[in-house]
């Protein structure tokens, strides 16, 4: 397996006038062709802008200060605007949580997804059409031709996500960042849409980096995890292996507020306190005040430990994997 | 996109909201100073009598030699005109600081007027509802669907001069505008769920009205507040620009302006000129706090 | 559709009926009319003639019946002043108010949008600063005092504008207008300029307004994550998520341009509609009054229905019924 995207250090800060505000703190990773990866963290764990950052779509006063991006072995890190620019849409794309925000409330979708295809491309109208027609059909829309013609509001909230995929798909990226794309939509309609978007990575052989704050969700994608918290991943392995034998604390944390984690009737159980401000981290591990295993030795950050395919960042491991990758 | 969660301070004792305020507003370099230009006029106005070279409205005082005098002269008072005088001989200093006070007067006097009356309406027909509810909500927006000079010209017109006459068609110009946006505050949180229990239980409705719903519309309103009052500083002007405001006994910088147009052809640019900057001086000042305290209540454009 | 422009139509008239009641009760019912009329000496018998031929005798009521009755067969009455009908009047003096005031908000919506769109796309330049300090001062500086300066400035210093009139015009269809000579123009930049400059202010506002929050919004970042560039982003979605606030404002602007043309008119004696208001307040020529009140408030009626029309056009959501939160 060849790597599509390899991310090191990677690092995004956000320079505001109540500090200095590091989003992304060096963040590593790699990403197999064809791979879905999650990225899972509560909201302000800097997974959204680990996302953005690898389209370089960090607005001021926020900037990428560290690190690299390869993707199909160019680095995007230091990129001009303009080549980053060709390269969003074509070989990397992104999907959002909302889509009644994505989509211009004042086009047809048809305008929409010719806008995203003349980005790149040069068609006539009709094949233009041609092409929207085909993306649309792919994503499972019916009579994909009329609906052209048709407003984002003329569409169900699951329809609408579908047309944005159907964007992202256009032409035939390797790598898909999906940020949240299931949260805003009903529930019977996420886990469709999830299968879906599972069959048609493997149909095109697209990756995709599976942001969301849910474990449940994610799990059900992704082949491999990271979880992150406050800026940093503190722990990596592959679905099965960190839902099974969490390593750090804070992965514990999430799998028991989970509800399934639950018997019914039981109180859900979440993880004590909050994300602390990122303007004013403790020094240390930076989920030590809101571990249950903290001690003295969480005031210096942990290192990366990396052994039998998994990685963690916590001094006090829950359980440490043998070197087959199996736990007892 | 998930950005950094806003700073909190420190622990410790709760500072109270207006001290934030106050911190958050210095922050903004220029809004301070406007701040402190506004307070030094509406200072100067106030003391304008002992402040003033000469009572300009003491006709004893007032020489024809001196009139038209440009700025620097040495009239026959024995001292400088800073500022040169006018077509009566006046200081046209001294007119300026009066003229300051009777505008910074009426404005305020017409935008708390209007700002009780519009208050009043809007929170009442948000509070009654119903068929009242519709009605008020309908003149007021027909009255905000056409421009307050055009209203406040007729008025002024029809009521004649005096200072009275103006205020009332200031304020009949302008009250609309408080009852939109009181209206509007109050109707979002009429809606809550814990008004509308409280509707339900026998408490009174001026706990409701005072506790609940005004307290809700403060914020908005001194938004509004601010920017009808620069703007009413500028409708009396204009009315008094073209005759229909005060009369000719008390000079507003509106008529100073007006007075000093005949001479300008003349190249006697100081008794239009003046006056003018000094209105904007005002005008803005008052402009610039306003936006920099819409700015600091609107969550919106926080980052 | 339909059902939306026969909904909106209707309100129309309803509006147009109370704005009549509530102008003519206004001004008609302050004051006594017939002593701007009649000469101080004129006897008792003449007077009561005078009153009798005006319908000043009648209860009010009926005194609005005829005078409702007559507007809608297009009499507006007769100037007290001119003696001459108040339509003929006011309609011909109409050409050179709408004349000014459409190219007044034309210039003001395209710079103003120009400016504030660029000011919005990058908020922290010095251009955009120096932008919004240029909007602060439209704000703030009074329109009349800004035309005196004009005045000041062009035609007393420089010498190179005229202070007033229309200059030579050209007529079309019977109609006279200044813009088509080069005299004419010459005569009607000053006082645009002063009529837009506050207008200009207010556009430059929204478009920022609007351009800021549409940036930061997922519909532009969604756009820039398909790779599409920063141009085609601003003229295909900032422009378009932009424009209702525009049009809506451009629509209610060109009402409040027309009364604040009354001050620009009054002092550049551009003999417009607004001039002559002032002229008849001043020597309270009532059935004038009346008539421009009057149809203002049409204009501003129909002004409405047009923007509610052109949002339909615009926005598919209210087109389809469908009002958005």
């Amino acid at each position: 397996m060849t790597a599509v995207l390899e991310v090191r250090d990677l690092r995004t800060e956000f320079f505001t006038a109540a500090g200095t505000v590091r989003a992304v703190n060096d963040v590593s990773f790699s990403l197999d062709e064809g791979e879905i990866i999650g990225l899972v963290g509560e909201s302000g764990s800097g997974k959204s802008v680990t996302g953005f950052s690898l389209l370089g779509l960090i607005d001021a006063p926020g900037r990428i200060t560290g690190g690299s991006v390869r993707l199909n072995g160019s680095e995007l890190v230091g990129m001009s605007r303009g080549e980053l620019r060709r390269r969003r849409g074509r070989e990397i794309a992104m999907i959002f949580q909302d889509p009644i925000a994505t989509l211009n409330p004042l086009l047809t979708i048809g305008q929409q997804m010719g806008l995203a295809l003349s980005a790149h491309e040069r068609l006539s109208p009709k094949a233009t059409e041609d092409r929207c027609t085909e993306a649309l059909e792919r994503v499972g829309i019916p009579s994909a031709r009329a609906r052209l013609k048709s407003y984002p509001h003329e569409f169900s909230g699951g329809m609408r996500q579908r047309v944005a995929i159907a964007i992202a798909l256009l032409h035939r990226p390797k790598v898909i960042v999906a940020d949240e794309p299931t949260t805003a939509l009903d529930v019977s309609i996420q886990a469709q849409i999830v299968t879906e978007m599972k069959m048609l990575a493997r149909e095109f052989g697209v990756a995709m980096i599976w942001i969301s704050h849910d474990l449940a969700v994610v799990s059900g994608i992704a082949s491999r995890i990271l979880v992150m918290y406050a800026g940093r991943i503190v722990e990596t392995g592959t679905a099965a292996e960190v839902l099974r034998n969490p390593i750090h604390p804070y992965t514990r944390g999430l799998l028991d507020s989970m509800p399934h984690a639950t018997r019914p009737g039981e109180m859900l159980r979440q993880i004590p306190g909050s994300m602390p401000s990122m303007l004013s981290l403790p020094p240390g591990c930076a989920f030590a005040p809101r571990c249950p295993r903290a001690d003295a030795a969480c005031t210096a950050v942990p290192e990366l430990v990396q052994q039998g395919g998994r990685s963690w960042r916590c001094v006090h491991p829950l359980t440490q994997p043998d070197h087959e990758g199996a736990t007892a | 996109m998930t950005g950094p969660a806003p700073t909190t301070p420190a622990p410790g004792k709760a500072t109270p909201p207006i001290v934030l305020f106050w911190r958050e507003f210095r922050r903004n370099r220029f809004a301070t100073v406007a701040l402190a230009v506004t307070l030094l006029l509406a200072f100067v106005a106030l003391f304008a009598p002992f402040i003033a070279p000469q009572d300009p409205y003491n006709l004893q005082t007032l020489s024809l030699m001196d009139a038209r005098r440009p700025p620097g002269h040495v009239g026959s008072g024995g001292y400088v005109h800073i500022l040169g005088t006018d077509a009566q001989g006046r200081d046209l200093l001294s007119a300026i600081l009066y003229g300051l006070r009777i505008s910074i007067q009426i404005s305020l006097a017409a935008g708390f007027i209007a700002l009780t009356i519009g208050a009043t309406v809007g929170v009442l027909a948000a509070y009654v509802g119903g068929w009242i509810e519709s009605v008020i909500m309908r003149i007021v927006d027909l009255q905000l669907s056409f421009p307050a000079i055009l209203l406040a010209l007729v008025l002024s017109a029809l009521l004649g001069q005096g200072k009275a006459q103006l205020v009332t068609a200031l304020v009949a110009a302008q009250y609309a505008y408080f009852a939109r946006t009181a209206y509007g505050a109050a109707t979002a949180e009429r809606r809550k769920d814990y008004v509308e229990a409280a509707l339900a239980t026998p408490l009174s409705a001026r706990r409701v009205i005072f506790r609940h719903l005004l307290p809700n519309c403060a914020p908005p309103l001194i938004v509004v507040a601010t920017v009808q009052i620069a703007s009413s500083i500028s409708l009396e002007a204009t009315l008094s620009f073209l005759g229909l405001g005060l009369p000719v006994t008390e000079p507003s910088l509106g008529m100073l302006i007006s007075n000093g147009f005949a001479y300008m052809m003349s190249g006697r640019y100081w008794i239009s000129v003046y006056p003018g900057l000094m209105l904007i001086l005002l005008i803005m000042a008052i402009n610039i706090v306003g936006d920099q305290i819409r700015d600091q209540l609107n969550p919106r454009l926080r980052r | 559709m339909l059902a939306f422009i026969v909904q909106r139509a209707l309100q129309a008239i309803l509006v147009m009926a109370v704005m009549s009641v509530i102008v003519f009760v206004g001004v008609y019912a302050v004051g006594n009319p017939v002593d701007i009329v009649i000469p101080p000496d004129a006897t008792i018998a003449m007077r009561e003639e005078v009153i009798r031929r005006l319908g000043l005798d009648l209860p009010l009521w009926k005194q609005y019946g005829i005078f409702a009755w007559n507007l809608l067969h297009g009499d507006f009455g007769r100037s007290f002043v001119y003696n001459m009908p108040v339509l003929e009047l006011i309609g011909g003096r109409l050409p050179a108010t709408l004349e000014l005031v459409l190219i007044s908000i034309l210039f003001a919506t395209v710079v103003g949008v120009s400016l504030g769109i660029y000011a919005g796309v990058k908020p922290d330049s010095l251009l955009s600063k120096l932008i919004m300090g240029l909007s602060i001062l439209g704000f703030s500086v009074p329109s009349f005092w800004v035309g005196l300066i004009l005045i000041l400035t062009f035609a007393v210093s420089l010498g190179i504008l005229p202070a007033g009139g229309r200059g030579e015009t050209v007529t079309v269809f019977g109609v006279p207008w200044s813009f088509l000579t080069l005299n004419g123009l010459s005569h009607i930049v000053l006082p645009a300029l002063n009529l837009a400059l506050f207008k200009l202010a207010m556009m430059i506002r929204l478009a920022r307004a609007g351009t800021r929050e549409a940036m930061l919004s997922d519909t532009v970042k969604f756009a820039r994550a398909a790779g599409l560039s920063e141009a085609t982003i601003l003229r295909r979605h900032v422009l378009k998520l932009i424009s209702i606030p525009i049009i809506t404002v451009f629509g209610l602007e060109l009402g409040s341009t027309l009364a604040f043309a009354v001050v620009t008119e009054t002092i550049f004696s551009w003999p417009g509609v607004g001039k002559l208001i002032i002229d008849s307040i001043t020597v309270l020529d009532r059935p004038v009054m009346v008539a421009y009140l009057v149809l203002t408030a049409f204009l501003f009626v129909m002004i409405n229905f047009t923007v509610d029309l052109v949002f339909a056009a615009i926005d598919p959501r209210i087109r389809s019924g469908r009002q958005s939160a």
